[in-house]
């Protein structure tokens, strides 16, 4: 066996193996702090992400959509638990990652900040955010975290069903009436950029990046995925015959993938700031749902602790 | 009053003639809870036949520091392993 | 089909749709994220429960399942008041619920008894999810009325409002008399004794007491409902209504 003179060297070793690093093994500072923020931010996505398709529960068009609705939101928030899970494991609690949410500390997925106004927006959310979401989160299977890795793959298993519902909402509108079709066009208008930009910032401008690539946190660049996102999802709206909302979109022959028109960044960051269309309703959402729930988790404590008094007490009685 | 609920690790047998396994964690006030927010979240697709639920503080782990001394002893003790002996290729059923 | 078949379905399917849909509404907005799954699970299960029963309809008439509860009127709806009633706060909802849930679970042991086999064999599927939805809301019922003061009261109150809802189940309409006497169950008034005894084994367990001096608010078997029913389907069929006669 090779002697390893640190145990920075040892927790490189087990990342340079393809090994997985577990809750309770050494390791550096920098490399908590990153899975905490990466995968708070990860779960608090999921459970905002619940609020704008929540919207539509309510008003489905059909009992088979309302149950598949109510599904999928339903799975959004499992998926937020065993996010939290997987991040109460580097050592912070829940509670203290829902503060950081309530406060504006921690972020969450700017997509979620954006109205769902129509229909057409479940179809175009399940088909183009669940999309790029799980083109995001396949190579985070393998991700050097154990017990993120291992929620990872929960979730990947999980959110199949979601895109394909989404991709079928799409599917039924677009063979709809003259109505539903601008409708289904409507909605990809809106959806299209804005999930370009949950790749994140341009490789040449995101910050994160660099040590998340060596600690095998991330395995592929913000802009390889998003290339790769476009590249699959370009022939899938053909297909629909939709038109996807850029005059730049061409197929490049050298490069065997699709050119696309630049992104307006500045959109992207006034949204990160808190100025998109929604970012006070979904805050304020998660804040009053937790606020109202506050005497229920008070209750239920005080009663268990009351049930264990009673039965230490008999126990010595 | 900020009161936390505990954590509870989760196990789930997945079918008959398995072990339970480790799948994730939750909060409950109780032990009942804790069983049926598993069932809740962690069985939605038919993913178990029994679960056990365990305060995560309940559980002392080995520290993995301790890893040499703890199971490195055991990595070259290879006459627990039957591949160690030979038996001739006429011997059957062994 | 017999008239009062159909109306025994619609009451059945149409009691289970309100409160489906009701709870729905909880969905992104639990207590907590572990009873927020909860509560959304009933919901799948009581929605589940009233597409089967639509479903047996639709054949039967040539519509659509969904039909009947999105291009159907107030007046046309058969549910029980108690359904229909806001969700409130978590209170309300699990006393409501706990309520529901205790008709609900009795109901359907004798519906599964019952000559109908089609209706028993919905029953029987159903009973199982039920008797899940019963546990909870009863041991919910018990933990935040012997919580803390506040739960206790928030409790209290939201039972003395939803009690004077919880008799209509079991009093019997025309259709739940026909089913009785053409296929043996369900015996309302017999449910109605197994039924209180065991909700007010639960109250009391929960430290709560029923309300007296009881007013008894029935309609919804009748077609007759509170305000609420209203804007609850006025949301529920929004599109069907607004876009009529498309496929989604």
């Amino acid at each position: 066996m090779t002697q390893v003179s640190s145990l920075e060297d040892r927790f490189l070793q087990i990342i340079d193996a393809d090994e997985k690093i577990e809750p309770k093994d050494w390791m550096p500072e920098e490399y908590r702090k990153t899975l905490i923020r990466q995968i708070s931010q990860h779960a608090h996505s999921e459970i905002v992400g619940m609020l704008p398709e929540g919207n539509w529960i309510t008003r489905a068009p059909s009992l088979k959509r309302k149950l598949a609705l109510l599904a999928k939101v339903q799975d959004e928030a499992g998926h937020g638990l065993y996010l939290y899970s997987a991040c109460e494991t580097l050592g912070i609690d829940r509670s203290t990652l829902l503060d950081q949410l309530h406060t504006g500390k921690a972020k969450y997925s700017s997509i979620f900040n954006y109205p769902t106004i129509t229909w057409a927006d479940m179809g175009a959310i399940g088909w183009l955010v669940d999309g790029a979401a799980i083109m995001n989160q396949v190579p985070l299977c393998r991700c050097s975290y154990g017990p993120y890795a291992r929620a990872m793959v929960r979730v990947c298993k999980e959110e199949s069903f979601h895109q394909r519902q989404g991709y079928e909402i799409m599917t039924v509108l677009c063979k709809g009436s003259e109505e539903q079709k601008v409708m289904a066009q409507d909605a990809l208008n809106r959806w299209w950029w804005p999930s370009l930009m949950m790749f994140g910032p341009n490789d040449a401008d995101s910050t994160h990046s660099e040590l998340s690539m060596r600690w095998k946190i991330k395995r592929f660049s913000n802009d390889e995925l998003r290339q790769r996102f476009v590249d699959m999802t370009v022939p899938q709206a053909e297909l629909l015959g939709l038109t996807i909302p850029d005059k730049d979109l061409k197929y490049n022959e050298a490069k065997k993938g699709y050119d696309f028109g630049t992104i307006n960044w500045d959109e992207f960051w006034e949204v990160v700031k808190g100025n998109g269309p929604c970012n006070e309703e979904r805050l304020r959402a998660r804040v009053e749902a937790h606020d109202k729930g506050q005497w229920v988790r008070d209750a239920a404590a005080a009663y268990a602790r009351k049930q264990k008094e009673k039965s230490s007490l008999s126990k010595t009685a | 009053m900020e009161t936390n609920w505990p954590l509870y690790e989760v196990f789930i047998r997945s079918k008959n003639g398995l072990s339970h396994k480790h799948v994730g964690s939750l909060h409950a006030a109780d032990a009942e809870m804790a069983l049926e927010n598993a069932r809740d979240v962690y069985t939605r697709r038919n993913e178990g036949v029994s679960i056990w639920v365990v305060k995560a503080v309940d559980i002392k782990a080995s520290d993995p520091a301790d890893g040499d001394f703890l199971f490195e002893p055991a990595s070259d003790k290879i006459y627990r392993h039957p591949t160690f002996y030979e038996v001739p290729d006429a011997v059957k059923h062994m | 089909m017999e008239a009062a078949r159909k109306k025994f379905i619609l009451q059945w399917a149409d009691n289970s749709m309100i409160l489906g849909q009701r709870l729905s509404e909880w969905c992104g907005h639990g207590p907590v994220l572990e009873q927020d799954i909860a509560i959304t699970n009933i919901a799948l299960d009581l929605i589940g429960e009233a597409r089967y029963l639509y479903q047996i309809l639709a054949v039967e008439e040539g519509k659509s399942e969904d039909d009947y509860p999105f291009m159907r009127k107030e007046a046309e709806f058969y549910n029980l008041l108690l359904v229909e009633q806001p969700n409130e706060d978590w209170a309300y909802t699990i006393v409501r619920q706990c309520i529901y849930d205790h008709f609900h679970y009795h109901f359907l042991a004798a519906v599964s008894r019952s000559k109908d086999e089609e209706l028993a064999a919905i029953a029987v599927k159903s009973l199982k999810e039920v008797r899940y939805h019963l546990k909870f809301s009863s041991e919910w019922l018990i933990r935040l009325g012997d919580g803390t003061e506040e739960s206790h009261q928030k409790m209290q109150n939201a039972l003395n409002v939803m009690a004077k809802f919880a008799s209509e189940a079991f009093l019997s309409s025309e259709a739940d008399l026909w089913m009785l006497e053409n296929c043996g169950e369900p015996d309302l008034a017999k449910l109605k004794e197994t039924a209180d005894k065991d909700l007010l084994e639960v109250i009391r367990e929960a430290t709560l007491s029923w309300p007296n001096q009881q007013t008894v608010r029935r309609g919804g078997k009748a077609g007759i409902h509170s305000e609420h029913l209203g804007y609850l389907l006025a949301t529920m069929q929004y599109m069907q209504r607004t876009y009529p006669g498309m496929e989604w």
